[in-house]
């Protein structure tokens, strides 16, 4: 069973980032620095990796002078985050049984 | 993982889903003082209006009056500027509690709806006031600030949604019945802010706040 789980979800970070952008159109990396409580540097690696596999996309705009960089789940990502979740699922019903 | 472990797990990122699009710092306690504040303008504006030496319903002075109507206007805008402190203050002491931020973009994604339907309805408001028309401005009040509310809800609990279509309700019930204005006002703005902030209150933040 474990091995339909998706590599890219096997931190927790990276499923959080994933269900964020999931429930957003776009989220920004400060506000998700915020909310997921982590460092600057575990978030771009996390952020990285997931853009890696072209599960979520980035843009880069100006803010002022500052660069605001935000980022959204792609069609790819979104798929892969609702077959990880429905894995979760089965997985949960068969240990019902 | 064993199965409480894979179900918390599955709840936590549905928390998270809910929790990163929705402002959940607005605060109840606020709305019941925004709705107290409505209240004391209310009973003020009455005052000016119908005056405190004549029986109940028979007034002593009319809107029309320019001294009146400053007067209606300086305790509407002083009761409007302390409801919106009130909120604000009362929600960033929430998101601290919370260990969150009140700059977010829930919360942006809430002003932005808000804003739209209530900066319309203060601007047409303050037409009709200038134009010396003043029977349907407590009904404009009423329907544009639910039309905020229902437009906001989803961007924060759901509850607001039920109070945004209570206040349409009221001020289109207002606009039928001309002359019970500050009743139907203090009704909307008073008391259901009274009553929604206490059930948000005992909701959400009995234990948190």
């Amino acid at each position: 069973m474990l091995e339909h789980f998706d590599k890219a979800f096997e931190n927790r970070v990276r499923l959080q980032i994933m269900a964020v952008l999931m429930a957003n159109e776009r989220y920004d990396f400060n506000a998700l620095k915020e909310l997921l409580g982590v460092t600057d540097g575990n978030l771009a690696s996390h952020l990285k990796a997931l853009e890696k596999v072209a599960y979520i996309e980035v843009n880069k705009a100006f803010v002022g002078r500052k660069t605001n960089t935000s980022y959204c789940a792609s069609e790819k990502g979104k798929k892969a985050f609702a077959k990880h979740l429905e894995t979760l699922e089965n997985l949960i019903k068969q240990q019902k049984q | 993982m064993n199965h409480e472990q894979l179900q918390s797990e599955l709840l936590s990122i549905r928390h998270l889903m809910e929790r990163s699009a929705k402002f959940i710092s607005l605060s109840g306690l606020s709305g019941i003082l925004a709705g107290c504040y409505a209240l004391v303008g209310a009973a003020l504006g009455y005052r000016e209006v119908y005056g405190l030496s004549s029986k109940v319903g028979y007034r002593d002075h009319y809107v029309t009056e320019e001294a009146v109507l400053v007067k209606l206007v300086i305790i509407a805008s002083v009761v409007l500027l302390l409801s919106i402190g009130t909120a604000i203050w009362l929600s960033a002491r929430k998101a601290r509690k919370q260990g969150q931020g009140i700059w977010n973009p829930a919360s942006r994604g809430l002003l932005n709806a808000v804003g739209v339907p209530l900066v319309a309805g203060g601007l047409f408001v303050l037409v009709m006031i200038a134009r010396g028309t003043y029977g349907l401005v407590a009904p404009a009040c009423l329907i544009f600030y639910g039309l905020a509310l229902v437009a906001g809800s989803q961007y924060t609990y759901r509850d607001v949604k039920g109070l945004g279509i209570l206040q349409i309700v009221l001020g289109l019930l207002a606009a039928c019945l001309p002359g019970y204005s500050l009743i139907f006002w203090s009704l909307g703005f008073g008391v259901l802010h009274i009553l929604y902030g206490f059930i948000m209150y005992v909701k959400y933040e009995r234990g948190v706040a």
